[in-house]
């Protein structure tokens, strides 16, 4: 009797995560509802986003969202797969630990202390030097004009390129160990360089479990909220320009949130929320299933 | 085949260059990790004094003040989300290590991770609803709310992992005492585990006591004590991220001293967990 007891209270236990999923989902639909009616799918589509006259487009978030996470892909893929690689099949195991452990003091700094910094280290040292630089010699791509402020889509690209480094790089770690000695060695036999053995008998083994380890960087890219809000600019324009300022789904919910007055206004936020609840969870499930298949249970462990 | 020697050469070469990038790579990934450190040392190390730990903010203008309220008012919060995250999420990774069926076990992992992955901005929303709004106003409850669920996937996982560290004789030997099961895991298999569950906790704590976002709109933050959990309370990163973005210097001081402070009590809980995972059947393998 008491073991069946016990067995049901650790069941519901366990189950309260699926539950939990479902709960999130529903009460963001339920306070979205007001907006979702009044708007429809041109929410998503216009980008109007005026309290005043209640009129609400969520196009600049969604860009934004997108726009930032892009850039912090492209800035952190590469480094961190080359990372991965170092640890994996380069580095002699008395310098591994070190840079294991400091990968994983990077991951533990708050979201908010990367916007502490960003204010007044990073974003100071962008607009005198990095910035004017860039425009000199790329200046004639539209994505490099107009006026530089300092905060903008770029300086939110990069904050999020170094929060979601450790996430990608420990992942594809995983992904690597779970490659097969015998694999290299097979390449090894045939003659092939370090270089070569890594390309053909490695990376190309693992391309599937890499990708899923990009797309959960992704995901964590996508709902990045505060250091966000501290760098990007915070105004909801589509501008070509990465020195624009912009705005995300995350960062309209962190500041407009307690702002918001009127219920339909709310109810915007709320929807803002479900959009990026949705992304957010797609992107997780397709990369864990990648990851998960590729490295084993382990692998996905590592995303914490 | 290409064979000559120059091509032998570049094949060497070449692969000498990209361990050499690889290298690189490793050490521009961690180089962040030494700017933000040294800036928050540099910034923070001289605004840390007694008052900092012993006071309440000041009002714009007058210097001086600390954050003896939002010191206090992290670790409430953590303990309110240590209420709902620990016996959810131990009594779940039982679950999951004890009894689970292969199928559903599969789901559950699957559902934790998923969770792990959900902003934690969206945790704040969903607090909100689910306390701020039936209570009325902000309040530490909303708060714990918010980052006790949090707590849940990390706590479920890290639990499963050290219990399925503990050997099955441990469980055949009680069992065939004539023990019942549910006394045998608590007794015998949580026991033998407990550094181990003790870790995942503490880990986990680290990992939610940076969160601000899921705070904005719960917690809410409060220049005073708070002296009833009704009330809004205020929080470490909370007067971090208000500091920072307001426009005084002083206040900018105090930021980058609330930052080093965070940042010490954070990773004093990672070394302190390393320390604690020497032992047998402690390890969570990270």
């Amino acid at each position: 009797m008491a073991d069946r007891l016990f067995k049901w209270l650790t069941m519901a236990m366990a189950l309260s995560v699926l539950v939990l999923i479902v709960l999130v989902g529903w009460k963001l639909y339920q306070g979205s509802h007001l907006a979702l009616q009044k708007f429809g799918a041109r929410f998503v589509t216009t980008s109007n986003w005026d309290p005043v006259q209640e009129e609400f487009g969520a196009l600049p978030f969604i860009f934004g969202t997108l726009m930032s996470s892009v850039i912090a892909l492209i800035l952190a893929v590469p480094p961190s797969i080359a990372t991965a690689v170092f640890l994996t099949e380069l580095a002699p195991p008395r310098i591994r630990q070190p840079i294991v452990s400091m990968i994983e003091m990077l991951a533990a700094v708050p979201s908010v202390i990367f916007g502490l910094w960003g204010i007044f280290v990073m974003i100071p040292w962008l607009r005198e030097h990095l910035f004017p630089w860039l425009q000199k010699w790329l200046g004639f791509l539209p994505l490099f004009k107009g006026p530089i402020y300092g905060v903008s889509m770029l300086a939110a690209g990069i904050v999020i390129a170094i929060m979601i480094v450790p996430i990608i790089t420990s992942i594809s770690r995983e992904i690597l160990r779970s490659v097969p000695d015998l694999q290299r060695e097979a390449a090894y036999g045939l003659g092939a360089t370090r270089w070569e053995v890594t390309r053909i008998a490695v990376l190309s083994y693992a391309k599937r479990g890499l990708f899923g380890a990009v797309i959960l960087g992704l995901g964590r890219a996508l709902g990045e909220t505060m250091a966000v809000t501290m760098l990007i600019g915070n105004r909801p324009e589509i501008a070509a320009s990465l020195f624009a300022p912009g705005y995300t789904l995350a960062s309209v919910i962190a500041n407009e949130f307690t702002e918001a007055t009127t219920d339909i206004y709310l109810s915007a936020l709320f929807e803002v929320g479900l959009v990026l609840f949705g992304v957010t969870i797609l992107t997780n499930a397709i990369a864990q299933l990648l990851i998960v298949r590729i490295g084993g249970p382990r692998a996905s462990r590592a995303a914490q | 085949m290409e064979t000559s020697k120059a091509y032998q050469t570049w094949r060497k070469a070449k692969s000498v260059l990209v361990s050499l990038l690889c290298l690189a790579s490793a050490l521009a990934v961690i180089a962040p990790l030494g700017f933000v450190l040294f800036y928050l040392v540099r910034a923070g190390a001289g605004a840390v004094d007694l008052a900092f730990f012993t006071h309440l903010p000041k009002p714009v203008g007058e210097p001086g003040g600390g954050m003896a309220n939002a010191i206090v008012g992290t670790l409430v919060l953590l303990g309110l989300a240590s209420l709902i995250g620990v016996p959810v999420g131990v009594l779940g990774g039982v679950y999951l290590s004890e009894f689970g069926a292969e199928k559903l076990n599969w789901w559950i992992r699957f559902g934790a991770d998923i969770l792990n992955g959900v902003p934690s901005i969206v945790w704040g929303i969903v607090a909100y609803s689910l306390v701020v709004l039936p209570m009325k106003g902000f309040s530490a409850y909303a708060g714990g709310v918010a980052l006790g669920f949090m707590m849940i996937p990390l706590v479920i996982r890290t639990t499963e992992e050290v219990l399925l560290l503990v050997p099955n004789g441990y469980r055949e030997a009680a069992l065939a005492l004539g023990i019942p099961r549910w006394k045998m895991i608590v007794r015998i298999v949580m026991t033998t585990a407990l550094k181990g569950i003790v870790t995942g906790v503490l880990l986990a704590g680290a990992r939610i006591a940076g969160e601000t976002a899921p705070l904005l709109f719960t917690a809410f933050g409060n220049q005073f004590w708070t002296h009833n959990l009704k009330d809004p309370i205020a929080a470490l990163p909370l007067q971090i991220f208000t500091y920072a973005i307001s426009p005084y210097d002083d206040w900018h001081r105090q930021a980058w001293a609330g930052a080093l402070v965070l940042i010490l009590i954070i990773f004093l809980i990672n070394i302190g967990v390393r320390a604690l995972t020497q032992g047998r059947f402690s390890g969570v393998q990270r």
